[in-house]
Order: C-alpha cells, then structure tokens, then sequence
C-alpha cells in the first residue's frame, strides 16, 4: 500500500523506455532490418529474375512529368542559345548541310539501285530478304546516373513503338542497344557498356569476330581471336548480323592496335567506336529484327555421346 | 568553439515543429535536384541530394522522418536513376539509421566535426551499394565513383541552414 501523498511508481517505469502513450512502435534496430530485408529481396528478384519490371514501368510513367520538369532549365538554356546564333554561322552551316545532302543524294541513287540488285540476286539464289529495319530519330534526354552501368535515356519509348533490344546507331556507326523500355522514354545501353557483347566482321576480309564493352569511353576489345588471325591496324569492324539483334553492315569500331604474344593463345585488338558515342545529341532506333527460324535443337543424349567419342 | 554555430546544432535556438507539407516539399526539392539531367564531370561530382537531406532531417529533427519515406524515397530513385531495384532504398535507410542513432553525439560537434560524420556516414551507404552491385557482377567503376560522398558533406552547412530556415521562429518586431 502507498502511503498517502505519494504515487506509486513501478520501478522498471524509471528506466529512459517512455511512458507507453508515447509509443513508438517497434526499436530502431528493428526497424532497420525489417526495411533492409525488404530491399534485399527486392534487390535480388530484381538482379536474379528481373520480377521488377513492371512496377518499374509504373513507377517511371508517375515520375516521366518530374523528369520533363528537372529537364525544363536544360531546354529553356538550349533554346535561348540557338536564339542567340550569328546569322553567318546559320549561313555557312546551311551551306554545308546543302552540299552534304548533294553528295547524299549521289550515293544514294547509286544504293538503291545496288539494293533492287542486291533483291534480285537473293530471289535467284532462293536466299532470305535482307532484312531492312525502319527508324525514328530520337534525341538523347541525359546519361544514366548509375554509374556502375554505361547508358543513355532517349526520348522515344513504348508508345513510338521502340522494344527492347532494338539496336540504337547515330550518322557514324552503332551506339547501342535498348536496355528497358518506358512509356515516353528509353534506356540505351551504349556499346562500351561492360555487358556489351556485338557479333562483327572485318569489312576487308569477312572475318568474324566479337567484340566487348569494357566500361569505360573510346575502348572496345575483340577476344578470343587467334594470334595469327587476319586483322590490321585501321580495319573496320561492322554488325556481321548473325544475332538477330543487329542488322548487318553497320559500322562498329575501328581497330586500333594489336598485341600479337604468342605467349597467349589470343590476340589483345583494341578498338575504338565508330560512332561518336558520346558526343551525339540525336540518335536513331532501328526496328529490332523480325523473327528467326527456330535454332536447331539436337537430341541430348546423342550429342553427349558424340562428345565423349571426339 | 571557434566556427559560429551557423546552420549547426540548434541546441541554443527554439524551432517550430516541421509541418509534413513542409518535410515532403524539401524531398521533393532534393529529388528534383537529382533528377536534373546532368552529364560528364559535373555528374561525377553531383552530391545525392535526397541523401543529404534524409540525413538532416534524421540528425536534427529526429523522429519527424521514419523508414518508410527514405525507403520509398530510394524506391523511387531506383527508377530514376535506372539502377537495381532496391539499392537506393537499402542505403537511404541505412543512413536514416545512422543518423538517427548518432543524432546527439553528432549534434555535439561544430560544423567541421557534422561534416566529417556526414562523410563517414555518406560513404558506408555508397560502400553497401558497392558491395551490393559487386555481388550483381558489375565492376567497380574506379575512384570518382565516392566523390559524391565528399561533395555531399561539403552540402551539409549550407542544407542545414537552408532547410531550418522556415522553421525559425519568426521575431516580433514591436
């Protein structure tokens, strides 16, 4: 019984733990691993099985109108510059675009009559169409701020009809290739992205190769190529089309110099893009490639019997 | 202590409590930020904004800001920013914790010693997303990758005094 005048008060009450009508839930650290866990899994379904992609997809279309916003000072300093240019230099500009699209207009007579060539020659040979992909131009919106990745967004997206994997080229040869697709927007991963793996071809002698991102600007390296292989200093590297990804004939990179030790059982090439990859306002997206026959698939169990004789 | 107490603790001055409306708006001003379409060096050195900020409001006004706004916060920076799913969000509440825990020692310090701490705490959050990417495969993209903890703790005097300014009491002028 308390004595008159005084409360009681529970002992364990005068530790720091706060009265309960200021109840804070569940402690700090608790909190912390229950939010930690939660963006682990979220993190892993997202690396592993890409499970992400749709609430991606949301979450960009309810961000795209903030995006235009933090975009607007960018836009609004662009224009006010191109409004402020000398009259001489919109002249001398004009009057070099004039004769590039004199000089254009040459080849291109002269192409479309190699292309009904070209057609003709297949439809006698009973070979495949070429396949011709259509284009939009798209402008690059900014560079991807991950930085552990190399890409930039452009502003054509689902809605411009732009899937995933289309190939992304500019005036020069192949930027890239569409990483993930938004409504109004798209990610292209660049060619000197790490993950970055093109099928090309020596234009000078047909050779096939494959080239590789290395993550880092102006640098691309074709591996696993013999140390006596056929390849020079100055070849050009384009899309040999073997994928199905990227149509064949565009230029990849050219080479810049090759290590021959025949210490390796490879060559080291190195090459720099052909496109100016990150130089470029304006990019066009290419159709990716319609659908190819079905790989032919053999029988399991033979294969490994085959192997095991060789 | 020889630096004025310019933007730093304010152990000395009453503040009116942070009205939500208020808090989402300095969030929104920091995601914006982030968002500005930036390329090249000034990229490289751009500071994480909404870190900063999250950072603030854990170490001054603890309890006003709880998990769940820095996680979905760096939800949504994920999806901006175009990386993994989750990344932003595991380090923004990491650092809500470490600022929460710490808030009173770090409180205790001048300006040089919050910045300090603020650096330290800035780089362990980008230390997991290392950690975290490195697990996914992706290489680590060299030195400058830890700039923006650096700039982003030369913020913090002038995010301090920007975003407690609203909340100084307003003086009766008689």
């Amino acid at each position: 019984m308390a004595p008159p005048g005084t409360r009681h008060v529970d002992p364990a009450l005068m530790e720091y733990s706060p009265p309960p009508f200021f109840k804070r839930g569940p402690n700090l650290v608790t909190r912390l691993a229950l939010f930690s866990l939660l963006s682990l899994v979220l993190l892993f379904a997202d690396a592993r099985f890409r499970y992400m992609e749709d609430i991606r997809g949301v979450v960009g279309a309810i961000l795209y109108p903030l995006q235009e916003l933090a975009d607007t000072p960018a836009i609004i300093g662009q224009r006010v510059s191109q409004y402020f240019v000398l009259q001489s230099a919109l002249q001398s500009e004009n009057a070099a675009l004039k004769q590039q699209a004199f000089v254009n207009a040459g080849l291109l007579q002269k192409q479309e009559a190699l292309a009904a060539e070209n057609e003709n020659l297949r439809e006698l040979l009973n070979l495949r169409p070429r396949f011709e992909p259509s284009a939009q131009v798209a402008s690059i919106l900014y560079t991807a701020r991950d930085p552990f990745v190399r890409q930039v967004v452009v502003d054509k997206g689902a809605t411009d009809g732009v899937r995933r994997g289309a190939p992304v080229i500019d005036t020069l040869g192949l930027v890239g290739q569409v990483h993930r697709v938004y409504p109004w927007a798209s990610e292209v991963s660049l060619i000197t992205d790490r993950e970055q793996v093109i099928p090309v071809q020596v234009v000078r002698n047909g050779l096939r190769a494959v080239i590789f991102g290395l993550g880092y600007d102006g640098a691309l390296e074709v591996r696993f190529m013999p140390v006596n292989a056929d390849i020079e200093q100055g070849d050009l590297l384009v899309t040999s089309g073997i994928d199905g990804v990227y149509p064949a004939g565009l230029p990849v990179a050219f080479v810049d110099n090759i290590e021959r030790n025949a210490a390796y059982p490879f060559a080291r090439i190195m090459t720099r893009p052909a496109s100016g990859v990150g130089s470029h306002r304006h990019v066009m997206v290419l159709e990716s490639a319609g659908a190819y026959p079905e790989r032919p698939v053999a029988p399991l169990q033979a294969d490994r019997g085959r192997r095991r004789t060789n | 202590m020889a630096i004025p107490a310019f933007g730093s603790a304010h152990g000395d001055e009453m503040l009116m409590p942070a009205k939500p409306a208020y808090i989402a708006l300095s969030f929104f001003v920091a995601f914006m930020l982030n968002m500005l379409p930036l390329t090249g060096w000034v990229l490289m050195l751009r500071p994480d904004f909404v870190a900063v900020v999250l950072l603030y409001w854990a170490i001054q006004h603890p309890r006003t800001v709880g998990f769940a706004p820095a996680f979905f916060l760096g939800l949504a920076m994920d999806v901006a920013d175009g990386s993994l799913f989750g990344q932003h969000a595991l380090a923004y509440c990491v650092l809500m914790a470490a600022g929460m825990i710490w808030h009173r020692r770090i409180s205790l310090f001048g300006l040089r010693g919050q910045m300090l701490h603020i650096l330290g705490i800035l780089l362990v959050a980008q230390l997991i997303v290392l950690a975290v990417r490195i697990a996914a495969g992706n290489a680590f993209p060299g030195w400058w990758y830890f700039l923006p903890s650096v700039s982003g703790s030369l913020l913090w005097p002038f995010v301090c005094h920007v975003v407690t300014l609203p909340l100084r009491p307003r003086v009766k002028t008689e």
